[in-house]
């Protein structure tokens, strides 16, 4: 079976995998690392999202040979050490989360539409296909905006 | 309705333990408060109720039974016999505990608690940690999350235990400094006495267990004097969730137990026959087990992913399963053939008549029905986001041949529930894995699945005629008949239990009735004055599961209604914001319409093509208000731009979470009047994902949109947790019927089939880049 290195989150991790499990499972399942979330497994529900060299992925769609030689980053990866990401701080000012099984996915997408652009707009912030079932989209919209204030000071 | 007391007597009991707890490696001397027994008057309620003056302007009609007894207090009553096994425990480390009996699935169960044993012990919040507590049968039936009852059950007795705790701990004091307790005062943890002496809750813990000391005269806070409940509040696990620490149940084990799927027949319930492929399965690459399970064949692999692949090989005789060739429209065809014919109207009247109908619904949780069972011989752990862990317990443990204290059921938040979790197959199907593998297994439905074979809000139809005569409704008849509602394990005890305790007319609702006819009388009632009032449901049991979802049968039963109170308001030329003044019962129902009509613009000019709607609602004590604006010129793809929401809730412990609550409802609302819903197509729904299931999206939820929440009335706590989906239901829908000139009738309202279905049977793979 064949082997590939993935930088997760500052670390190399090497898994012995076949070439197109996807990366959500090498994560999850392999690797122990679950705060990327299932939702469908398909590249619908965008629960998974994580970033790849810093743009957002959908882990249950990627392969893990496609992940080999990057750097992924996870939502347990984001916050430095104790110092969390703006777009994390954000999220706890405007109290986003219901149940949360969503938000690892909602905040990694964030973070990759912030890095794409700075302050983004209402039809930016529409675009987004993360499916939030609890219904916290209007708290998700406030905290970009309040996470994009952050970034710029 | 007028304000009802809760009458408190508490009994002479010993009510503090020591013990020791154990945090880590450390051990730490505690001592516990056990909640008070508080009686509940509910001839208080029923009292109480019956004086609620009836507008002068609508034919009274007489209260119903969710008026003088709702769900939500029958749970209550139940629940108060074992109160007294909560306990808050304070430890050495000047922690505060509790383990609560209920479930947290983004309602904010967790952070209300915590803000009430804060307030009242006079502890910082993040000294206090309230946790999940396994399932513990001395409970009995006060560990279910249903009826959005929980904060009615739990405010008098946390708050009645965090004041006798911090009392204790004055008391303490007072005995180590020798000084009179009623110098004394405390802050963020610690009592502070004359000159410069402090000390720590900590310190003070073991001396606070050990007192004797009369409870009795102990009161909790006047609300006046609160600091923390009332204030809008963070969740108290958003750190842990928003640096992905959170454990969902998919997440426990996740080193040890093996992920399992399930390969499910092609249509609902259908019979699973003989594997004919086991070994050759069982040698794929990292498969770990076969197993045939009563539902369906389980593989057991080093991955999901492989799990997947292993159950698409799987060659399984199937047959045939109870609805084989049904589809929404035979079964719709079905339930109408059971509606009562309506009475005669009077000669000379004018009648409003309108028939709908609601495709069934999935509660399509975020995080999909999964459970973690490690079941060795002589005991067995499960993991799972139970709503009624007790029950669960028992009958998994019958299952598997165990006694029922060998297993435990460990209660994990999850990520969603509606309703669905009050069931727990998952568990069931996880224990019966991990018993015939012999090792830990993490099972999870693949959405397809959770979609197709999770159970359903039921389908349903409505008959509804309104009489008119003299320009007052004299007679509102609805005819409600629907795919029958499973009523879920543990939930018919109680209310046989509590039938014996209640006041002669709520005796008879729930003594004589099936359990879900009781659920549905002890939960919808209509808030108007509209003279004659039937409503009745028949069901119509064919087989397909069900299980109540978020606010049962009032977002279609009442919804209907509101859509008839606007083509009645139509029909005598008046205001329907005005209109809902005029007839409803409650006299706290003007100041709400009020509010709401006054903070959206109500009556304000629209551009072609848009409109307002509104909608009303009471439910679980708390009412409801909610104007919306809408988009309608393209009628098939309908925008809500727009949502205004006013809620009376009553005592209000967290009005951030309250106001998330509602921003939910309104979601839920959205989502079910406008676009989702289930196509059953031989025997099978045809949404497998959400990229079929028409769940809202970002840009679907109007930028412009608010929660107010009127200043508490009274100190009645109003349930929170779905109350809101009706008023929101009914004003989209008005609002609809107004800017399309189209009556809604069929819900959701825009359903086409517009994608290809997933083949029966098979999981969908990825698109792999
Ligand atoms: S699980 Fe990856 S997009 Fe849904
Ligand atoms: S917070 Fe529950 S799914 Fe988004």
């Amino acid at each position: 079976m064949p082997s590939y290195t993935i930088e997760v989150n500052g670390k190399n991790l090497t898994v012995d995998a076949p070439e197109d499990m996807p990366l959500l499972w090498v994560l999850r399942d392999m690797l122990g690392i679950t705060g990327p979330k299932y939702g469908c497994g398909i590249n619908v529900c965008k629960a998974c999202t994580s970033l790849l060299d810093g743009e957002a992925v959908r882990p249950c769609s990627v392969k893990v040979s496609t992940a080999a030689g990057r750097k992924v980053t996870t939502i347990e990866g984001l916050a430095d050490g104790e110092k969390l990401h703006p777009v994390q701080q954000a999220w706890l000012e405007q109290d986003v989360p219901q149940c949360g099984y969503c938000q690892p996915g909602q905040i990694m997408n964030a973070v990759a539409l912030l890095s794409r652009s700075s302050d983004p707009s209402d039809e930016e912030i529409d675009a987004i296909e993360n499916v939030c079932r609890c219904g916290t989209y209007p708290r998700i919209r406030a905290a970009i905006k309040r996470a994009a204030e952050l970034q710029s000071d | 309705m007028g304000r009802h007391k809760s009458a408190v007597a508490e009994r002479p009991r010993r009510n503090t333990v020591l013990t020791t707890h154990t945090v880590g490696r450390r051990r730490f001397l505690t001592y516990l408060v056990a909640a008070p027994l508080l009686t509940l008057g509910t001839e208080a309620v029923m009292q109480a109720t019956s004086s609620s003056t009836p507008a002068s302007a609508a034919v009274p009609s007489p209260p119903s039974p969710e008026d003088v007894f709702d769900i939500g207090e029958a749970l209550k009553l139940a629940a108060t016999p074992t109160m007294p096994l909560v306990q808050l425990e304070v430890g050495a480390d000047g922690i505060a505990r509790l383990q609560m009996p209920r479930t947290d699935m983004g309602q904010g169960l967790l952070t209300s608690f915590t803000m009430i044993i804060a307030e009242e012990l006079d502890v910082p919040l993040d000294r206090v940690e309230v946790t999940h507590a396994d399932a513990r049968p001395e409970l009995l039936f006060n560990q279910i999350t249903a009826g959005s009852a929980a904060m009615r059950t739990f405010y008098e007795p946390i708050r009645q235990m965090a004041a006798i705790a911090r009392a204790r701990m004055v008391a303490a004091a007072a005995t180590r400094w020798d000084v009179d307790g009623a110098s004394l005062g405390t802050d963020a943890g610690a009592v502070i006495g004359p000159g410069s002496l402090t000390a720590d809750f900590g310190t003070l813990s073991a001396a606070a267990a050990a007192l004797d000391l009369a409870t009795s005269s102990i009161r909790p806070k006047d609300p006046s004097e609160w600091e923390l409940v009332g204030t809008p509040t963070g969740r108290v696990d958003a750190r842990d969730i928003i640096t992905g620490q959170k454990k969902f149940v998919m997440d426990h084990m996740a080193g040890t137990a093996k992920p399992a799927l399930v390969r499910r027949p092609p249509t609902i319930k259908g019979a699973v026959g003989e594997v004919r492929n086991a070994a050759q399965v069982r040698a794929m690459p990292g498969v770990v087990g076969v197993v045939p399970i009563p539902t369906g064949v389980a593989v057991v692999a080093d991955t999901i992913e492989q799990a997947r692949q292993g159950v698409n090989a799987l060659e399984v005789d199937f047959g045939p399963g109870p609805v084989d060739g049904e589809s929404n429209a035979t079964i719709l065809e079905g339930i109408k053939q059971h509606v009562q014919p309506f009475a005669v109207p009077p000669l000379g009247a004018a009648t409003v008549e309108a028939e709908f109908d609601w495709a069934p619904a999935c509660h399509a949780p975020l995080e999909t029905e999964c459970a973690v069972a490690d079941v060795r011989a002589d005991r067995a752990e499960i993991w799972a986001g139970f709503q009624a862990p007790i029950v669960a317990q028992q009958e998994i443990a019958l299952m598997l041949g165990l006694p029922q204290d060998a297993v435990t059921a460990h209660v994990v938040a999850p990520g969603g529930a509606f309703g669905r979790k009050c069931f727990f197959e998952p568990a069931t199907e996880a224990a019966q894995v991990s018993q015939a593998l012999g090792m830990p297994v993490r099972l999870m439905w693949h959405r397809t699945d959770d979609m197709r074979h999770g159970r359903q809000r039921p389908q349903n139809y409505h008959r509804i005629r309104a009489t008119v005569v003299g320009g007052q409704v004299v007679a509102y008849e609805q005819r409600v008949s629907a795919v029958a509602l499973e009523v879920a394990p543990g939930f018919g005890e109680i209310l046989t239990d509590v039938a014996t305790s209640l006041p002669p007319r709520a005796k008879n609702t729930v003594g004589e009735k099936a359990y879900s006819q009781t659920l549905f009388l002890l939960m919808v009632s209509s808030p108007y004055n509209l003279g004659v009032y039937d409503r009745t449901l028949a069901e119509i049991g064919n087989g397909i599961p069900t299980s109540a979802y978020r606010s049962v049968h009032c977002p279609t039963t009442r919804t209907c209604e509101e859509i008839v109170l606007d083509e009645v308001a139509a029909l005598l030329d008046k205001d329907p914001l005005e209109y809902r003044k005029e007839c409803a019962k409650d006299a706290a129902a003007a100041a709400v319409l009020d509010e709401v009509a006054r903070l959206s613009g109500w009556g304000r000019s629209m551009p072609e093509g848009f409109a307002q709607g509104v909608g009303f609602h009471k439910e679980s004590k708390t009412l409801t208000a909610c104007v919306v604006e809408l988009d309608g010129r393209d009628p098939q793809d309908p925008r809500v731009t727009k949502v205004t929401m006013v809620v009376d809730a009553g005592t209000v412990i967290n009005p951030s979470g309250l106001e998330a609550q509602m921003e939910g409802c309104i979601a839920e609302a959205i989502s079910l009047t406008l676009t989702a819903g289930l196509h059953i197509e031989n025997g099978l729904p045809l949404e497998g994902s959400y990229s079929n299931y028409d769940w809202l999206r970002m840009r679907h939820y109007p930028k412009d949109s608010t929660v107010h929440i009127m200043p508490s009335t009274n100190e009645d706590i109003g349930g929170i947790g779905e109350v809101g989906i009706t008023a929101a239901s009914g004003a989209i829908a008005n609002a609809y019927a107004t800017a399309t000139g189209i009556k809604p009738r069929s819900f959701p309202i825009v359903f086409p089939v517009d994608f290809e279905p997933f083949a029966p049977g098979a999981l969908p793979a990825p698109n792999l880049i």
